[in-house]
């Protein structure tokens, strides 16, 4: 299981990585492992804000549907528009051109409250 | 938790497994969207052995098979497979099977995994005189071959020549183990399903020997998930989603199967009477071409109010676009209707198509 050292994780199996006021926003190969083909990513047109623990999307896989939660507080810079034709890189780079979403964020103590990598590998019992 | 004779080898090829009528399962192998699309150009392999196989014997096995089921025995001969369903008296749906005729006093039913148990009381609830039932489930092994290179790798390994029709079995050998070979499935595709008794060690043997065969033709193991998707595109019903005790065949669009001029039989009073009184709602066939997935469960609105509920979804993997089967009340079951499926407070615009989806 790849869990790269450079990330915070939450224990929705997602992954932020941090870079200054702004982070980027995935789910874990973990996540993608479970979710199996994912066959794409539905989030509102009118999102512009994220609050901590809301939902602010559904990713669609062929098995199940399964919500995305905000790890933080922020304001929408950018969302991932290659997923609209391959949702598919989730699956193969789900740490890499997988990413979701780009915030800025507004609260950044928040992110104390993020696992480690060594935490969230201990969450999945590894 | 039960599990197939082939499960080691589940677990060596990485397939991820769940718990499916209580068995542990390969749900896919590698992804389903692959293994999909390897059934319908090339061939793939399913370990489908948690189904049930019960074998009904004795002088009137046929009078016991035609009070039963459905669809008429009578009409089938040796070697010949029948798709039926067993009725409660309501006309509410036990399970959906297959019946094969061995001989004139020896039938074998293949029944739903999660049915089995059910079916095999409901049955000997309901026995005549000189009747045997016996479930012998736990002994058969069964692997379903499918897809349009099926025959070219059956063909290599078996005993005998291949010219069996659809919905027809032979009994061959193939790794030295004997087996009852007949060409149905659910994909929709030319394909073979290998019933065999044995070890763990026999079930190896074939399915090595259907492998290896396969090789020039990239065969893929196949899991549910795949399996799920492959039916849906042909819309064949998959109890416990799209029939059920609450539904019935003629809702179902099984009217095909249901052969109300049949003498007697188990729910056929119930049939007749909503045959008279008319359908009130019906399972029809759902397209759109808007990015969604329809899922079990997702309400059908038109005329501004809710008038159906999807039974199965998925996204086509050969069509691209939502497909799904959903009850809807027989005045909005007309086919080209526009309807809206419901999801997470949504109206998503879809329309009433025909069966299959995808045409082969």
């Amino acid at each position: 299981m790849n869990i790269p050292e450079n990330l915070k994780y939450t224990k929705d199996h997602e992954w932020i990585k941090v870079d200054g006021n702004t982070a980027l926003i995935g789910i874990t190969d973990f996540a993608q492992g479970e979710l199996g083909d994912i066959v794409f990513i539905d989030i509102s047109p009118d999102l512009s804000e994220l609050t901590i623990g809301e939902s602010f999307g559904t990713i669609e896989a062929v098995k199940t549907v399964s919500d995305l939660y905000a790890p933080v507080s922020g304001k929408l810079i950018e969302l991932n528009s290659k997923l609209t034709d391959e949702p598919q890189i989730i699956n193969t780079d789900p740490y890499g051109d997988g990413w979701i979403i780009k915030v800025e964020m507004t609260d950044s103590s928040q992110l104390g409250e993020l696992l480690d990598s060594a935490a969230y590998s201990n969450l999945l019992g590894q | 938790m039960k599990k197939t004779k082939l499960y080691s080898l589940h677990e060596k090829l990485n397939a991820k497994i769940v718990d499916f009528a209580g068995f542990k399962m390969p749900i896919h192998y590698s992804s389903i969207i692959k293994e999909h699309k390897a059934v319908r150009t090339s061939v793939g392999v399913f370990d489908v052995s948690h189904m049930g196989e019960i074998f009904v014997r004795g002088k009137n096995a046929l009078d016991f098979i035609q009070l039963i089921t459905v669809n008429d025995a009578s009409l089938l001969t040796d070697g010949r497979v029948q798709y039926s369903a067993m009725c409660y008296d309501d006309g509410g749906i036990v399970d959906d099977l297959l019946v094969y005729r061995l001989s004139e006093n020896e039938f074998m039913l293949v029944v739903n995994a999660s049915n089995k148990d059910k079916d095999f009381e409901w049955m000997n609830k309901n026995k005549i005189d000189d009747v045997e039932l016996i479930d012998e489930s736990d002994e058969y092994s069964l692997l379903a071959v499918q897809g349009p290179k099926s025959k070219s790798v059956i063909e290599k390994i078996c005993d005998n020549s291949l010219d069996i029709e659809y919905y027809h079995f032979t009994s061959t050998k193939i790794a030295g183990i004997e087996l009852l070979i007949s060409r149905t499935g659910y994909t929709g595709e030319l394909g073979y399903e290998l019933y065999f008794k044995g070890n763990e060690s026999d079930a190896r043997k074939v399915w090595n020997a259907v492998f290896e065969a396969g090789k020039e033709f990239e065969i893929q193991p196949v899991g549910l998930g795949a399996r799920d998707s492959l039916r849906l595109e042909m819309g064949f019903c998959l109890y416990g989603n799209d029939i059920d005790q609450t539904t019935n065949t003629l809702e179902a669009g099984l009217g095909w199967i249901t052969k109300l001029k049949k003498p007697s039989f188990l729910g056929k009073e119930a049939l007749l009477k909503i045959k008279e009184n008319g359908l009130r709602k019906k399972l029809v066939p759902i397209i759109s071409s808007e990015k969604i997935f329809p899922r079990n469960g997702y309400e059908i609105a038109a005329d501004g109010k809710i008038v159906g509920r999807l039974t199965s979804g998925t996204v086509s993997p050969i069509l691209d676009k939502a497909i799904a089967l959903g009850y809807i009340e027989i005045k909005f079951a007309n086919e080209g209707n526009q309807i809206s499926i419901l999801i997470r407070g949504k109206e998503i615009p879809a329309f009433i198509t025909k069966l299959p989806f995808i045409k082969n």
